[in-house]
């Protein structure tokens, strides 16, 4: 049986965070009541005409820019003709052939192009199907129609479902980092359609390719690109060809529906909007969003490289996830003596590792109870051997699951490191005599001997001595 | 009381208000009560309001029935927007209003401004004041013929590929289409985009000038106008001294059906160009007469976006679907739409379909480029260019209504300007006896210039309307009113 090479593209759309609409002075909501952020414009009224909203205009930039694109001197509007009730005037004013921002990359991922566009108006189908045919009645809202929007279209880099989530991810983080929207996939501000095509492994050429539209979550994108891939490899391998389609992955019970039909099926008739000029950004619009760039992912894994000397898996992590970056930002600014890599290991160690057990889909710290500075001052206590390891990892329990302060914690359960020497000494002095044999063979010069000691102490101490210090003091009392 | 003040100017009538010799109410009075037998109105208003100080106070307007007027029926002419009232008025006639102008009435024209006879309109046909067995031209016959037949001191209206210049030229009147991007289309229900521009109809040179100057400039509502930097000069010019006026004999010549009329009054015009001083010669356009193919490909395809709102959705004529979505929006707009927009739409949304819009809307839209070349090249040796409005004089109603393509000849002598986004004015020139005789009609001469410098061209064509001397009052009207 042949090996399969799945072939991923992703197109994501991004509703931008501007105060109003793309074309008129609508503002923007999410949640009101229907059809109260509407106007002459936004309602395709006889005579009315766009214009572009500048703040949509410098957050596409600063996105073109963060994808390291390059930027079209002159881009030009498109209307893409359709009729349809979500949009009012029969045409979507969108980016053809010379979009905002092309060819740029981001990590392993190229991108095709950026462009900007208006969102359409939201359909509610009264009835069963939940779908505008065989509905009883259909209903608009225009709150939606014309939010700004930025698609961002990859070229087809992806290999793995679960690549395409991570990178997704990273998208993710990146426009969020910008500010240019809330990029939450629940409330449709971060849609994604994939298209997905299947060759045989080592082949150059890309086969017919499906699109799966509008999956509303990045395990449903995993899911669903999974599904559509083992679809085609079925068809394949059962020597039918896979068809050009457009599919929707219904997440409840894994199954693909075919939306092929007269709804989809368009020649959407492109010529330049003649309602706009030309967007030609200037110097300063484009100076203007590079200042306005915050540090990007890709950047602070540079940065956590080459000058906090985290090693390049972990970077990667803290750099490229979803909220871990910031967190950890935070946790290293309220950091009081921890080492940098101390509290990194601590937040992409130990603390994801329990979040995860505690059933964090997607691990986010900050949504946890362990506040950046407890995790900073426990790294700290870990490091200074204010407590053992062991010791710190009961406090993070206890920080997992209520919260509070390390310093604290440590405090009410005992779980300091004992400070009085003369404690930790006279346990030393018994456990030569208990154990004679250990004894003589360490100092014999036998250092695999101090085990049995060691052991000893901790099992005196209930593990709150610290093993270097009761190394040290073993070997110092047999003259080694 | 009213003896002869409908007679007067827009200028002359803003004067006498001035000089408290008359009453805002009564000059609107005058208009407001003069009957309606062209069927120029759609809708007359009654109330004028209290008119704001400024250059045109007191000055009641006909305004075309394409411009939004918020609260007030505003149909295009078409069946589909039949009831419809904007929520908002346009900005050409709020800065009429602005500066004291108020609206008479909205005027009839073809549907969505498609015709040049205004027998395109839903709402019945218009008759030119000189025979009323004839059109007034279109698409702002409505415009034109209230201004020529006494029932408005001034209009405005819009012209896509002619629609000022040749009811302006068939019913004996000034019609100025301004650059492209003077004034805001803003609230003008759109035909073709990239063409439609405002401009005003009226009874002498300097009444087009004064409201040019109220309704130009920038808007931040249509990111196309940028307006006229320079301002626009009320002209005075009395000669054409050191000016050079360009005449495209290819291009003036070469379409079939110069009426030999017009063709008559175009020579003496140049005649009298030259008696006033100026240097007339021979220019060159070599693509001029591609125009109207270019024009017919490119205005269709824009105006089958900008019709397809008009889908029994928000606002208009709705037709019973059955429940069913698409037989809802087919029989809305087979019910709304008349025959010519039917026809237009089909030509554009064909030219643009997947495969054909190299063949079609490429091709015209390099056409369109060539022509403003043209004009650019043309301007290096002169500072006009002369031509007729329109190659025949007002024809009878019904004359080209089977006949699209003579329809659309109408307009080869204005088209290549509105591709060029250039100024353009029609002035009346002279009367000529129509083919098979009848009663004399106005010809207009059209004058073109680069683009924003309209106060020249008005000063020009205020100079050459001073020597014609024309007499706009249409024999029909009998006795002063």
């Amino acid at each position: 049986m042949a090996e399969w090479e799945a072939v991923i593209g992703l197109e994501i759309h991004v509703q931008l965070r501007t105060r109003t609409k793309m074309f008129c002075g609508c503002e923007l909501s999410f949640g009101d009541d229907p059809n109260v952020h509407t106007c002459a414009i936004c309602l395709a009224h006889p005579g009315v005409l766009p214009t572009v909203n500048e703040q949509a205009v410098q957050y596409g930039l600063q996105i073109g820019l963060a994808l390291g694109c390059e930027i079209a001197p002159r881009s030009i509007f498109h209307r893409k003709n359709y009729f349809y009730p979500d949009n009012p005037k029969a045409y979507q004013i969108s980016q053809y052939d010379i979009p905002l921002a092309r060819s740029g990359s981001l990590a392993d991922v190229r991108i095709h192009r950026v462009h900007l566009e208006e969102d359409a108006a939201k359909l509610i189908h009264v009835g069963e199907s939940g779908r505008i045919h065989g509905s009883g009645a259909s209903l608009v809202d225009f709150n939606r129609g014309g939010t700004p929007l930025v698609e961002i279209v990859t070229e087809p880099d992806l290999r793995e479902p679960s690549r395409a989530r991570e990178w997704l991810q990273l998208l993710r983080s990146t426009i969020k980092a910008i500010g240019a929207s809330d990029v939450n996939m629940e409330e449709g501000s971060l849609r994604c359609d994939a298209n997905i095509s299947l060759r045989p492994a080592g082949s150059d050429e890309l086969g017919t390719k499906t699109e799966l539209k509008n999956m509303n979550s990045f395990r449903f994108i995993e899911r669903g690109i999974a599904a559509e891939i083992e679809r085609q490899r079925d068809v394949l391998e059962s020597g039918g060809v896979v068809s050009q389609d457009t599919l929707h992955f219904d997440p409840r019970d894994g199954t693909l529906t075919s939306l092929r039909s007269k709804e989809y099926a368009h020649d959407y008739r492109y010529f330049p909007e003649p309602d706009l000029v030309p967007l030609a950004p200037t110097e300063e619009m484009l100076a203007r969003a590079r200042e306005a760039l915050p540090e990007l992912p890709a950047e602070r894994r540079e940065r956590y490289r080459s000058e906090l000397d985290l090693p390049e898996k972990q970077a990667t992590q803290l750099a490229f996830a979803a909220g871990l970056g910031s967190y950890y930002e935070e946790a290293l600014a309220t950091a009081d003596g921890a080492s940098a890599k101390a509290i990194a290991n601590w937040v992409t160690g130990d603390l994801v590792a329990r979040l995860r057990d505690a059933g964090e889909d997607d691990c986010d710290p900050a949504s946890s109870k362990v506040t950046p500075g407890a995790i900073a001052s426990l790294a700290g206590l870990a490091e200074s051997r204010a407590v053992s390891n062991n010791a710190a990892r009961e406090v993070l329990s206890a920080l997992v699951a209520e919260g509070g302060d390390p310093a604290e914690i440590v405090e009410r359960e005992g779980l300091g490191q004992m400070e009085d020497s003369g404690e930790l000494d006279e346990i030393v002095d018994r456990a030569l005599e208990a154990e004679p044999d250990a004894a003589q063979k360490v100092r014999d010069g036998n250092m695999k001997a101090v085990g049995p000691l060691v052991g000893f102490v901790m099992r005196e101490t209930k593990g709150r001595a610290d093993g270097g210090e009761v190394t040290r003091l073993i070997r110092e009392k047999l003259g080694r | 009381m009213s003896a002869g003040i409908r007679e007067l100017t827009a200028a002359g009538a803003i004067g006498r208000i001035e000089a408290g010799e008359l009453s805002p109410g009564d000059l609107r009075d005058a208009y407001a009560q003069a009957p309606d037998e062209l069927g120029a109105y759609l809708e007359r208003l009654s109330e004028g309001g209290e008119p704001a100080a400024g250059e045109l106070r007191g000055l009641p307007v006909a305004v075309k029935d394409i411009f939004c007027t918020e609260g007030v029926p505003t149909t295009a002419g078409s069946k589909i927007l039949e009831g419809y009232r904007p929520p908002y008025t346009a900005t050409a006639v709020q800065r009429l209003a602005d500066a004291g102008a108020n609206v008479l009435g909205k005027t009839n024209m073809d549907e969505f401004a498609m015709g040049s006879s205004n027998e395109n309109s839903a709402y019945g046909p218009v008759r030119n004041p000189w025979d009323i067995g004839r059109v007034p031209g279109g698409s702002s016959g409505g415009s034109a013929a209230a201004v020529a037949g006494r029932l408005a001191p001034a209009a405005i209206g819009t012209d896509t590929g002619g629609s000022i210049r040749q009811p302006a030229s068939l019913c004996g009147i000034v019609g100025l289409k301004p650059t492209y991007g003077a004034i805001s289309r803003y609230g003008m229900i759109a035909f073709a985009s990239s063409l439609d521009q405002c401009g005003p109809l009226t009874r002498d040179v300097t009444d087009a000038a004064l409201l040019l100057r109220a309704m130009q400039g920038a808007d931040t509502c249509d990111s196309t106008c940028v307006g006229i930097e320079a301002g626009v000069e009320l002209p005075s010019r009395e000669d054409l001294k050191g000016l050079r006026i360009g005449v495209a004999s290819d291009f003036s010549h070469q379409v079939e059906g110069v009426e030999p009329g017009v063709a008559d009054v175009f020579e003496r015009s140049l005649e009298m160009i030259r008696e006033l001083g100026a240097e007339v010669g021979e220019c060159e356009l070599p693509h001029a007469e591609h125009g109207i193919s270019a024009y017919y490909v490119l205005a269709p395809a824009e105006a089958s976006a900008n019709l397809a709102r008009y889908d029994g959705v928000r606002y208009g004529l709705r037709a019973d679907g059955d429940g069913e979505l698409v037989a809802m929006y087919e029989r809305t707009r087979a019910a709304g739409f008349g025959p010519e927009v039917k026809r237009r739409i089909m030509l554009g949304t064909y030219a643009l379909s997947s495969g054909y819009y190299d063949a079609y809307y490429g091709r015209a839209q390099r056409v369109r480029t060539k022509i403003a070349e043209d004009f650019t090249t043309a301007f290096e040796g002169f500072d006009l260019i002369a031509t007729p409005t329109s190659p025949s004089v007002a024809f009878e109603l019904g004359a080209r209504t089977k006949d699209p393509l003579a329809m659309y000849l109408s307009d080869y002598f204005t088209v290549p300007m509105s591709l060029a986004g250039i100024p353009a004015i029609s002035i009346p020139a002279g009367l000529a006896e129509p083919p098979g005789g009848g009663p004399q009609l106005p010809v207009g001469l059209q004058l073109t210039s680069p683009a924003f410098t309209e106060s020249s061209l008005l000063d020009a064509a205020h100079a050459l309307e001073r020597a014609v001397a024309f007499d706009g009052r249409p024999p029909t009207l009998g006795e002063e009113a």
